[in-house]
């Protein structure tokens, strides 16, 4: 479990105790440890190079997505056609960096939500204990048992005409679709946070706290939060996956963007019948989401090294 | 401790309510007409259709069918299938030995494999074997069941031509034949689901342990010449179950209606793709049915969890 | 194609110039059914020589187990309620009509001894009486004897409101006795030129009183037969799990001689086509997989396994474009899409015309369906080699140009045409379905080069044909611009098929959306004709008749029919089953055999 007495500076980098250090803010000091952890200073720039991509690329790669041309149905990849064609012809790199743009604020988006809500809630139920703790249990139990589908069907009928008005097409369904599949994955993290709350919170560290006389609210954010991070940051990566996929779910049940819209799970999805006959058009929108994990992944793991206060780095 | 159990059993019950309430309301204002494919039929009089609709009670108020719901889940009849005109519960029971063997059987398998390999990877952190395995996690939540079953079908049971991918319940063979029969039908399924709940479970594992063996107590077992395996297992393991426990607790309830996708791609007569042509042909009585009983085990598995944090850290107290 | 033309076809028909099958594809040809073609031509006393179906086996049994593979599962064996075919096609395992529709569309008997005809005294001449003499030493799956009390009884069942049988409207309104226990007589109310439809085919399943009758009217939701079937047909039930799989053995006692060939059968339900498909082209575990609404690409690849191959059979299922006539975005009495308000483009009858021609259904035929798509500009049906003379199709992105330029509607700076204040922009709907997603996207692309812009919309197929009215995308409410699905004709006979583009059906919110007119198109002509084809005895000028409906309705051009969808099915390379697209899959189940 996180935040038992901290490892002693001792059993580690003895000499880095030997170098002055001007002084530094606390972020510039994260920003420096998160640097010594290659692989997710690696992996920031190559999401970040993914996003440029998929938000610049429409500009340079001037392929339509909707062109159809039905005698390059199925093409593999090609000079004209780099990741080749779908059945209809339309151009896979074309389509896989528009509907990047979508995949990605999908997935980032729906995973902050899931992780914003699941922290709040699963610290507030963490922190107190009896009726409140109980209240948000029952609705964690409540969200946890509600048949999705229905749900959906529910949500997008009373709210894609209102939100199509105020926002227009393509952002109010982002919104709705943000906050279905975002709604629906709280739950596992406000169970984990709760769970690691109750550990932590009768740790010495924390009683030591409450003895210099912290408040409940600055225990919270500056001793218990940080060290529950593990899971949360575990849990996110996942949800980066599960969102992509959900919207592709969404779609192919009418409920999500238009069928048209080549979001990256949508691609995968038409893609998977074709397994024996064209497998590059389900195998590049699946390395595009992988690699999103991945990277995702290691900047999740660097983070959680940058802002360990136990750390010597 | 149990009057904690005995407070939560209690407080279990009205919560059960308060959360069917709920569902009902939901499903009773969700878009959606059983008798749709009468509403197709040119041969059926919108007479028909609106007797067969007061027939069944769908044009009275929610309340007052929620409370008719209820009642007569409290004597014990779980409801008419608008579609299949058969009781609810039978409906039910005629799934449930598959969906416990098959479903019941990948989140074992799940476990089994997320818990070993989580912590070999967290002891040896970045070592090779950590790499692959968490590279392998990673595909493996990152390509959704529907791609991975297709996937396995092409391989297994059309190039290879070993397994048969078409999930009956009636085998007629007996003995070792017969288990051999359902071996070979079952462990695409079980794998495929299997694997994909494993690969984020092995990361869960792998964090929580992580986050324990860094600890000060590790390196004083360690000192004090045990080895690395009773290390491990003895103090390491058991302080990094909390999060774990409450992944499985959240996980088990998906066994009943939770596997939809590979339900549908193996033909498995489970209770989720029950669930799922309920839901696509608007048959609320099942869908109710089905949801409470999940309802029912997330409570009982929250509660169960919630019990098991008391006893692997002893710090934890009850109110 | 008028009366005197279809007169003299008959006349060579009969004289034997014009083979028999000839005339019935011609007529198919011109947007009526082979069973009413061939109705026509019984009519008119041309002679059906009976020709048994194929069957070679000299004994019952011995075949193994037929396994055949439903990828939308069965729910129930009730066969008066079955709405899906996949349930009618269930039912039609265990029960059987008195008579069936072959693939050319000539009535077979099944439970009767022969067809009844003017010559054998089974057709009055007044066309209000059908008598029908019943086959003898026929059982039960119980051990009891069919007699003509159980086709009076099932009349009754079936006619009877209170049950809420889907059937109801074919035995309501007609009368049935017993003359004695091996014939019966049927009466319509007035004189009915099509009089096959009770107890003929799909709706024509007979039920056992003995165990039916206890749970008549109200109570009929409670039988468990409902479940648990008990027929006269080929194989008796052994198990049935709905939602998932039936298990039947062969019946010892069935009424055909050395039938049937298999000794069980198998049914399993669930999944999807693609796999369905798989499963007996690539594995074979599977020998017949019904209704393979799978891109032909993948077919073809499947097929290449040479396990087995995908079989089309033509029947009357078309997938058509309708471009609303009325204005789904504006209130018109507090109700949107009236049939009070004109569409503003669609009206135009240039728009009109350029969307016909801008839909490429040869390619979107080809490309995406393949084999299971024919093109045509008929509503009713068209085999590829006879075109009715009177309509066409052509797929021209610069001439819907030219004509949408000569019209009046200019390009603006979005490149979207427009002509006083009105855009060409619409919203097109469909439901669900890989395919038919496809099919939009291709018509979007086309539309997009001549500055039409299509906004395309797809609903869940529950949600979409279900008739929830408060829901605001069902296609009875048809508030979008255009829409698109697959209709089908449940009855060989066009008549109540027809009566979807009378005025009188037209499906609006006083009606609660519950009539049959979706499409909101309506003519005096239409109707004028319409109502005269109810009454009209003269088989050859009722033909007439519908074939000037059809001329009407694809003339207008507000329905644009796209092509023909025959029925795929995949069938393992060493089954022979005897198919009909005019029937159930399994109408003639006792005649399946396997070679080798």
């Amino acid at each position: 479990m996180a935040g038992l007495t901290p490892e002693s500076a001792t059993a580690e980098a003895a000499g880095a105790l030997g170098k002055p250090s001007a002084s530094v803010s606390p972020w510039q000091e994260s920003w420096r440890r998160f640097k010594r952890h290659r692989l997710a200073y690696w992996s920031l720039w190559l999401l970040g190079l993914m996003v440029i991509a998929v938000l610049l690329g429409p500009f340079v790669w001037k392929l339509g997505i909707n062109d159809v041309d039905l005698l390059a149905s199925l093409s593999k990849p090609s000079l004209k056609h780099p990741l080749g064609t779908d059945d209809l012809g339309r151009d896979l790199l074309a389509r896989l960096l528009y509907g990047g743009r979508i995949s990605l604020a999908v997935g980032l988006a729906a995973m902050l939500t899931a992780v914003l809500v699941g922290v709040f809630i699963g610290a507030l139920a963490g922190i107190s204990r009896g009726w409140v703790d109980a209240a948000l249990m029952w609705l964690t139990d409540l969200f946890l048992s509600l048949p999705q589908l229905p749900v959906l069907l529910l949500l997008i009928f009373l709210f894609r005409e209102p939100l199509k008005q105020t926002f227009g097409l393509e952002l109010g369904i982002f919104i709705l679709i943000v906050a279905v599949i975002g709604g629906f994955r709280w739950m596992p993290v406000a169970r984990l946070v709760r769970a690691q709350f109750f550990s932590l919170r009768e740790k010495e560290f924390v009683e030591a706290a409450r003895a210099l006389g912290a408040s409940t609210p600055r225990q919270v954010t500056r001793h218990i939060l940080p060290n529950s991070l593990g899971p949360v940051i575990v849990a996110a990566t996942i949800d980066v996956a599960a969102a992509i996929i959900a919207e592709s779910t969404l779609s192919f049940l009418g409920l999500g963007f238009p069928p048209d819209i080549p979001t990256w799970g949508r691609i995968l999805y038409d893609g998977r019948d074709y397994l024996d006959i064209a497998m590059h058009w389900a195998l590049f929108p699946g390395i595009a989401i992988f690699i999103t994990v991945l990277t995702i992944n290691f900047i999740g793991d660097g983070l959680r090294d940058a802002l360990d206060p136990r750390r010597v780095l | 401790m149990g009057r904690f159990i005995l407070r939560r059993l209690l407080i279990a019950l009205p919560s059960l309510l308060g959360i069917s309430a709920v569902l009902f309301t939901v499903l009773a204002l969700a878009p959606g007409d059983p008798f749709e494919e009468l509403a197709t039929n040119p041969n059926v009089p919108p007479e028909v259709r609106m007797a067969l609709r007061v027939q069944f009670g769908l044009d009275d108020p929610v309340w007052e069918r929620y409370l008719r719901w209820l009642a007569s889940m409290l004597r014990g009849d779980w409801g008419f299938s608008f579609v299949s005109r058969i009781n609810v519960d039978e409906l039910i029971l005629q799934r449930l030995p598959t969906t416990i063997v098959v479903i019941g059987l990948s989140q074992v398998l799940a476990i089994l494999v997320a818990i070993p390999v989580g912590v070999l990877a967290a002891v040896k952190p970045y070592s090779w074997f950590d790499r692959i395995a968490s590279t392998v996690a990673f595909v493996g939540f990152s390509l959704p069941t529907f791609f991975t079953g297709v996937l396995f079908i092409l391989l297994f049971s059309i190039t290879l031509g070993w397994l048969p991918f078409v999930y009956r319940t009636d085998i007629s063979s007996t003995g070792w034949q017969f288990l051999w029969d359902h071996f070979k039908q079952s462990i695409m399924p079980i794998t495929v689901l299997g694997l994909y709940q494993a690969a984020s479970m092995m990361r869960y594992v792998r964090s929580a342990v992580l986050d324990v063996i860094r600890l000060d107590y590790v390196t004083t077992a360690r000192s004090k010449g045990l080895s690395e395996r009773a290390v491990v297992l003895k103090h390491v393991v058991r302080n990094a179950m909390i999060p774990v426990v409450t992944l499985v607790a959240l996980q088990m309830p998906t066994v009943f209606g939770g596997a939809i996708v590979t339900e549908q791609i193996f033909r498995i007569p489970g209770i989720g793709s029950l669930l799922i042509d309920a839901i696509l042909r608007n048959d609320t009585p099942v869908i109710m049915a089905v949801t409470f009983v999940f309802s029912g085990l997330v409570i009982l598995f929250n509660l169960v969890a919630d019990v098991l944090y008391g006893w692997l850290d002893p710090r934890i107290s009850y109110r | 194609m008028n009366e005197s033309d279809l007169r003299a076809l008959i006349e060579q028909v009969r004289h034997g110039t014009l083979p028999r099958r000839a005339f019935i594809q011609r007529l198919v040809g011109l947007g009526l059914t082979a069973p009413m073609a061939s109705m026509l031509l019984m009519h008119e006393g041309v002679a059906q020589t009976p020709t048994p179906l194929p069957y070679k086996p000299t004994k019952r049994g011995g075949g193994g187990t037929l396994r055949l593979m439903y990828w939308q599962a069965p729910v129930h064996l009730n066969p008066h309620y079955a709405g899906g075919t996949k349930d009618q096609d269930s039912c039609r395992i265990f029960y059987e009509p008195l008579g069936g529709w072959d693939a050319d569309g000539n009535l077979v008997p099944v439970l009767a001894t022969e067809v009844p005809t003017r010559a054998n005294g089974g057709l009055s001449a007044d066309g209000r009486t059908v008598t029908w003499k019943l086959k003898r030493g026929v059982k039960w799956h119980d051990g009891r004897d069919f007699t003509a009390d159980d086709v009076v009884f099932t009349w009754q069942y079936a006619g009877d409101p209170a049950s809420a049988m889907l059937t109801v409207n074919v035995y309501r309104d007609i009368k049935v006795s017993k003359i004695d226990a091996h014939t019966v007589r049927v009466e319509f109310a007035r004189p009915t030129p099509f009089w096959a439809e009770p107890f003929v085919g799909t709706w024509g399943l007979i039920l056992p009183k003995h165990v039916f009758e206890p749970f008549s009217g109200a109570k009929s939701r409670e039988n468990p037969a409902n479940l648990k079937a008990v027929g006269t047909g080929p194989y008796r039930l052994l198990d049935f799990k709905p939602g998932d799989m039936l298990r039947a053995e062969a019946n010892p006692n069935y009424h055909v001689p050395n039938q049937p060939f298999f000794d069980a059968l198998e049914l399993k339900g669930g999944g999807d086509a693609t796999s369905a498909a798989r499963s007996v082209l690539q594995t074979a575990e599977f020998d017949l997989a019904w209704n393979l609404s799978v891109e032909d690409v993948i077919l073809r690849q499947l097929e290449s396994a040479g396990k087995g191959k995908v079989h089309f059979y033509e029947g009357s299922d078309l997938e058509y474009v309708t471009l609303n006539p009325t204005d789904p975005w504006k209130e018109v009495e507090g109700e949107r899409a009236s049939a009070k308000s004109r569409h503003p483009a669609f009206s135009d009858r240039a728009v009109r015309e350029a969307m016909s021609l801008l839909i490429d259904r040869k390619s979107i035929a080809e490309a995406i369906y393949g084999r299971g798509a024919v093109a045509t500009a008929n509503f009713l049906n068209n085999p590829p080699r006879f075109r009715s003379p009177n309509t066409k199709f052509e797929f021209s992105i610069e001439k819907a140009n030219q004509i949408l330029e000569a019209a009046g509607w200019r390009r603006g700076s979005d490149g979207i045409r427009a002509k006083g204040g009105t855009k060409l922009k619409f919203v097109f709907q469909t439901s669900v379905s890989g395919p038919r997603q496809k099919c939009q996207a291709i018509i979007k692309d086309a539309c997009g080069k001549a500055g039409i812009d299509l906004e395309l919309k797809s609903v869940v197929a529950s949600v979409y044909f279900g008739g929830d009215f408060a829901n605001p995308d069902t296609y009875q409410k048809f508030w979008a611009d255009m829409q698109m699905y697959t209709t089908t004709m449940t009855q060989p006979d066009p008549q109540s098929f027809m009566e979807q583009f009378t005025s009188w059906e037209l499906s609006q919110k006083e009606n609660k959306w519950a009539r049959r007119n979706l499409s909101r198109w309506q003519n005096a002509d239409y109707d004028a004709a319409h109502k005269a084809a109810q009454v009209e005895l003269d088989a050859v000028k009722r033909a007439a008749l519908f074939i000037r409906m059809n001329d009407l309705v694809t003339g207008d051009l507000h329905v644009v029919p796209l092509f023909a969808r025959p029925r795929p099915y995949g069938v393992n390379a060493r089954l022979r089953p005897v198919l009909s697209a005019w029937d159930n899959t399994t109408w003639a189940l006792g005649y399946w055999t396997r070679e080798g």
